[in-house]
């Protein structure tokens, strides 16, 4: 049960094509060629349980894949067919679960499809209403002290690692494993380092980690195999605050790098979560 | 109205048909194990099957009506009494306030349900009474708490012959989007393996132990992580295969192999550790069929509810009653 196996390969990222979009699953016995699929044609469609679609656009993680997934996403959602219960997007899919009375199965299917033809994906903008958010964060030190090894592993010094680490500004290209909590990238290349085989017991809750050219920010205390490479004070998950979740796929965010002292400045006066974090609209 | 709680099993929260709509956020459903249950907790007490109850896994617990209040008591069978008095499963009982109820250990499957008149009246988060423990949302119900119910009118005790759902058995599933993963004869082996359910269970997932080598996909930790559904047949990394339940994570990278339907959920959440479990491949058409059912089923359980007539062995005063009043000659 881990998200931890996706990762990212530009070289795999795929062609869109439009035939073979579909294949129905007539044969009632147990079968690979049920949810048969042509391998590496996209996008794909396939069954997810009883009640759901699976929209995918590539089988590996990449930005034009990302940005399809949240894109196609979007559109359902803003189509809004009755019987569709509710949607999301994963790191290259968008997943539709639907009420089969309402919506029959070959109804859904036509529907997809006929919006999958309307433009190609990859090539389609991200939604509107994005946010971007510049968390202010603690690189390495006592508070994230996997930062050191994990620019080792980039071939970096650390001061060029947290330079480049906090230039970038990353997209929140899902949202999963855990309430709230966001899967970010693309980094650099140089950071497409390997999960640690042996789990560090416990990160805190706002731990920024690091691995295979992505961040995740943890919305609470975890165990995890990603380098702990800096430690902020934002609360992805707030249960009592008026909106619980504070990120939404598509946003991006950034790390400014700040001292350990005012971080401690920061969560003195924390209660709504924000971690000293700015939020502003991304325009278009 | 109210249940004081004066003890409580290590693992009783408050459940409803669970949170629709936060998956895009890293939320999971949750809602009841056993949805089934809480249909069957309705029409007991004629009440919607939206209603918040209490699930209890494995272990009951004692609670006092603070006011006059009805229940139901569904799913896995447990030991019951109202003070003292053992009372029916799978049936609806007035309570009058100070009355305790003793809920014992499951003697058959694992989640045992007490609904109250009303419905649980916790306050809701996002949409739902659930307990979401994994998300920490909500908590485990703790000796002391009290449960708050809506009022609801006075109930007729009534009762209902339960389907059994309590001892594992077949559970119909539907190939899904990575069931391609795996080659036709760990499809084929899969199908044929009876399964055990092993000790590690919770509401986020069931392990189940088999003899003989795992059921690993081609290429199995390297597929990119997708979208979860409760009922998922995952496979751990030695293929181990665990049925996720309704506090599953949202995503993963684990591959699945196929899907139980949703009609046969509750049957396979109420295994107990040790039960016998195997697999059946069915088709969507055939899928549809058994789901239709199902929720017909359901429907029609309103009109299977009687009246529960007392059994004269759980009459605790029997010897005072005029049993024979009335009876003036036995040659008449």
């Amino acid at each position: 049960m881990d998200i931890e196996s996706l990762r990212l390969n530009p070289r795999r990222a795929c062609a869109l094509r439009h035939d073979n979009v579909w294949s129905p699953l007539e044969d009632a016995r147990v079968s690979r060629e049920m949810t048969a699929n042509t391998a590496d044609t996209f996008p794909r469609i396939s069954t997810v349980g009883y009640d759901g679609l699976l929209v995918s656009f590539a089988d590996a993680m990449a930005e034009p894949s990302n940005r399809a997934a949240l894109a196609f996403r979007n559109a359902v959602d803003t189509a809004t067919w009755d019987g569709v219960i509710e949607t999301s997007a994963s790191l290259a899919s968008a997943y539709l679960r639907f009420d089969p009375d309402k919506l029959p199965r070959a109804e859904i299917q036509d529907k997809v499809q006929h919006l999958l033809a309307q433009q190609n994906w990859l090539d389609a903008p991200l939604p509107t209403g994005r946010r971007l958010w510049r968390v202010p964060t603690v690189y390495g030190g006592e508070l994230a002290p996997q930062l050191d090894e994990a620019a080792a592993a980039a071939g970096l010094d650390p001061v060029e690692a947290i330079r480049r680490l906090s230039d970038t500004k990353v997209r929140v290209l899902t949202i999963g494993f855990a309430p709230g909590q966001p899967y970010l990238g693309p980094l650099g290349p140089e950071f497409n380092i390997p999960r640690l085989k042996e789990l560090t017991p416990m990160v805190p809750e706002g731990a920024l980690v690091l691995a295979i050219s992505q961040f995740v920010l943890f919305s609470g205390p975890t165990p995890t195999g990603w380098r702990h490479v800096g430690q902020t004070a934002f609360r992805c998950f707030r249960p009592d605050g008026p909106q619980s979740f504070a990120l939404k796929p598509g946003d991006e965010m950034q790390f400014l790098p700040i001292s350990r002292d005012e971080l401690e400045a920061i969560r003195a006066n924390n209660l709504d979560g924000t971690g000293g974090a700015t939020c502003e609209e991304i325009a278009g | 109205m109210s249940l004081f709680v004066h003890r409580i099993g290590p693992a009783c929260t408050i459940q409803d048909q669970g949170r629709v709509g936060y998956l895009d956020q890293g939320l999971s459903r949750s809602g009841a194990a056993d949805l089934r249950a809480l249909h069957e907790g309705a029409v007991l007490l004629g009440q919607s099957p939206q209603l918040a109850a209490l699930e209890m896994a494995g272990m009951g617990g004692e609670l006092e009506a603070t006011q006059p209040l009805g229940i139901a008591l569904t799913g896995a069978p447990m030991q019951a009494s109202i003070d003292g008095a053992p009372v029916v499963w799978n049936a609806s009982h007035q309570m009058e306030a100070g009355q305790r109820l003793v809920i014992g250990a499951v003697t058959r499957g694992t989640y045992g349900y007490l609904h109250v008149s009303g419905g649980v009246a916790s306050k809701p988060f996002l949409g739902s009474r659930s307990a979401h423990l994994t998300a920490k949302i909500g908590r485990a119900v703790q000796a002391g708490d009290t449960l708050p119910a809506n009022s609801g009118p006075p109930i007729r005790g009534m009762r209902l012959t339960p389907d059994d759902r309590f001892s594992g058995g077949v559970l119909r599933v539907i190939a899904s989007f990575q069931t391609p993963l795996f080659d036709q004869e760990t499809l084929d082996r899969f199908a044929q393996t009876e399964f055990r359910r092993g000790s590690r269970a919770n509401r986020m997932g069931m392990q189940l132990d088999s003899e003989g080598e795992g059921f690993a996909a081609q290429g199995q930790l390297n597929i990119l992580s997708e979208v979860i559904t409760p009922g998922d047949i995952q496979m751990t990394g030695t293929g181990n295969p665990f049925i996720l339940l309704p506090e599953c994570q949202t995503t993963g990278g684990y591959p699945r192999i196929a899907t139980v339907l949703p009609c046969d959920l509750p049957r396979a959440a109420q295994t107990p550790a040790g039960g016998k479990i195997r697999f059946e491949f069915v088709s969507m058409d055939e899928a549809a069929i058994l789901q239709s059912a199902y929720k017909a089923e359901l429907v029609r359980l309103a009109a299977r509810v009687e009246p529960l007539v007392r059994d004269p062995h759980d009459i605790p005063d029997l010897l005072s009653y005029q049993l024979i009043g009335g009876m003036i000659s036995a040659t008449d």
